[in-house]
């Protein structure tokens, strides 16, 4: 199975009125459905000038101007580095802390697992917002030194963003990962106990090759969801230009007040990331999302 | 923002060839070296330190706050109990709570009552072996990888006032984000287009893991394509169905970025999380009655997280 829900290639068969049907209806949704992306990329390469004068519903004025406009005026440049310099990190710590508790978790059955499981699933699902008020307590005590953070604080530091959204995300991997690391034959691990490999050989060298394909869906996923968070961001950062490129939208509103087609440029730029991750690891995506979606 | 993630045992992703030997795990704790005990505490404890310490105890600090009348700038020993007034202000006294819970209800009934089951619909048309089915896959789940925020501004050019589309073709000159009447409305839409897709690709990934030979014996009963749908598939797709629910719950619950980045969720775009956060890093901080409102949330959702991890660990046992 190449992907969880492509489509085995389907029988030649005459095509019916029903079927006629069916790819019309289809082709009408799909075409609705990337309506509102479309347009805001045709608007982003349209000049403000022109839509001004002729309104929305026309063709023309064709210009890339917008995007240039848009990535100065936002500094998008310093955004996107700050959006690589918590999303990186924040996962690789996530597969790397979430696949050592998952591996403890499938490779023994001790009766704490379940209780280890729970914790870490539940506290991905929590709303973030209910843990807001504490955090932000929490974030604005706690010093940092200068040279980790000019805020000398967990707030408003790249260090409190990349430790909040790990412990969130740690949940989901965690399930995932011990779910995908109990179906990995147990011959394996006698195998390297009689090899007298250590437990943490075990973990690194046996277990962790072996789940690649899980990983790579979870980095796919985890990429995106980070990138693309925009709470914890808006209330731990103060300073401006501190802002991942998400939260830094907020901003953008006030800056392109008047002129949506600014606006549209500065989406479409916001959006890019995400979906070059989408178009390239479309497959990983779609897997990370559905894992397991169908025991049958 | 995040996604909430259908957690269960993998199979879209096929792990290397199971075993049946499944017994004798952790009989050999006492096998286990000093060493090996000791990266095995670390290896848990961590992580746990972590979720615990940035997830479990400010949820239940938020819990213990919600009794208090601190003003988050006295000093902590000078707290004073109060029992449930804050709860009772929050119901009483605070105009914007009864639009809110409204609105997250409505937010709900909207995913529910009408996004899901599009998305479950357009999931069963796609699960038949139609050509070009990838294409109409992609088109629909597109809008799951951009973040709530974004969808905020991408809908924007529709619902613009002077600029945006939707009142160049109907003529009108409704405020569509700033009218109270309307954007909760408005802004629903957005929310669905997007929930469908998600719905859609959860649904179609359940289609894939019915068993072919359970809808071919209805066939051979006789049974209508409908029927069968409504009698067979959907009933054995139960814990899918369970997952959809507490991810719509869960969701709807969870909603903010969407009204944050139009209005900062006011003005008829009222909802619980942004009221939670106007308490905190707003104009006035008040901790107690802020923490009330998050206690409330804290407990819908813990309520639907028990039924969500009760069905997937259920499931994982099987």
């Amino acid at each position: 199975m190449s992907t969880a829900v492509q489509t085995p290639t389907p029988a030649r068969r005459p095509l019916r009125p029903a079927r006629m049907v069916l790819h019309l209806f289809l082709a009408a949704v799909a075409v609705g459905w990337l309506f509102p992306i479309l347009w805001a990329v045709l608007t982003s390469l349209r000049s403000y000038e022109y839509t001004a004068a002729n309104g929305y519903v026309s063709l023309g004025g064709w210009t890339f101007d917008n995007y240039v406009t848009a990535w100065q005026t936002a500094e998008f440049g310093k955004h996107f580095l700050n959006s690589a310099y918590i999303t990186v990190p924040a996962v690789l710590l996530t597969l790397f802390l979430a696949s050592m508790v998952a591996f403890v978790i499938a490779r023994f059955s001790w009766k704490t697992n379940i209780v280890l499981l729970g914790l870490f699933t539940a506290a991905n699902l929590l709303p973030q917002q209910a843990l807001l008020i504490p955090l932000f307590r929490l974030f604005t005590q706690v010093p940092l030194p200068a040279f980790m953070s000019d805020s000398e604080l967990l707030y408003d530091s790249y260090w409190g963003l990349i430790l909040v959204n790990v412990a969130f995300q740690c949940g989901f991997c965690v399930f995932v990962l011990s779910n995908y690391m109990k179906a990995l034959p147990r011959e394996l691990y006698e195998a390297a106990m009689v090899d007298g490999a250590s437990i943490w050989r075990q973990y690194w060298q046996v277990t962790m090759p072996l789940c690649r394909p899980a990983l790579a869906a979870l980095a796919t996923l985890e990429v995106t969801w980070i990138y693309n968070e925009f709470f914890w961001a808006t209330v731990l950062m103060r300073s401006g230009d501190k802002f991942p490129v998400t939260s830094s939208l907020n901003n953008l509103r006030g800056e392109f007040f008047t002129d949506n087609n600014l606006v549209s440029a500065g989406s479409v730029l916001v959006a890019i990331p995400t979906l070059v991750v989408f178009f390239l690891l479309q497959k990983q995506f779609v897997r990370g999302l559905t894992l397991g979606a169908s025991k049958g | 923002m995040s996604d909430l993630p259908l957690i269960q045992a993998d199979r879209a992703v096929p792990p290397p060839a199971a075993t049946t030997s499944t017994g004798g795990r952790g009989r050999r704790l006492r096998l286990l070296s000093r060493t090996d005990r000791v990266v095995i505490a670390l290896m848990v404890l961590v992580p746990l330190l972590l979720v615990v310490g940035l997830v479990w105890l400010p949820a239940t600090a938020t819990v213990l706050l919600s009794g208090t009348d601190w003003d988050g700038i006295g000093p902590v020993s000078e707290i004073e109990w109060v029992g449930a007034r804050n709860y009772a202000d929050v119901v009483n006294i605070y105009p914007p709570f009864v639009p809110a819970v409204q609105n997250n209800l409505l937010w709900l009934a909207a995913l529910f009552v009408v996004a899901t089951p599009i998305g479950m619909f357009l999931a069963v048309l796609l699960d038949k072996e139609i050509r070009g089915s990838r294409f109409y896959q992609t088109a629909l789940y597109l809008p799951v990888v951009l973040s709530l925020a974004l969808i905020g501004f991408i809908w924007q050019l529709i619902y613009s006032r002077d600029q945006g589309l939707l009142n160049a073709v109907l003529g009108t000159s409704v405020d569509w984000y700033g009218d109270p009447d309307v954007n909760i409305w408005a802004v629903l839409f957005a929310a669905g287009w997007r929930h469908v897709g998600y719905i859609m690709l959860l649904y179609l990934a359940g289609l894939k893991g019915v068993d072919p030979s359970l809808r071919e014996a209805a066939a051979v009963d006789g049974a209508s394509e409908t029927s069968t749908f409504f009698r067979v598939v959907f009933p054995v797709m139960r814990p899918i169905n369970i997952i959809v629910l507490v991810v719509t719950v869960i969701e709807s619950l969870r909603a903010f970025d969407l009204v944050w980045v139009i209005n900062k969720g006011r003005n008829g775009l009222e909802l619980l999380s942004a009221l939670v956060t106007s308490n905190v890093v707003g104009e006035a901080s008040r901790i107690g009655f802020g923490s009330a409102l998050a206690t409330i949330m804290l407990a819908v959702s813990l309520l639907f997280i028990t039924v969500y991890l009760a069905t997937v660990m259920r499931e994982d046992k099987r």
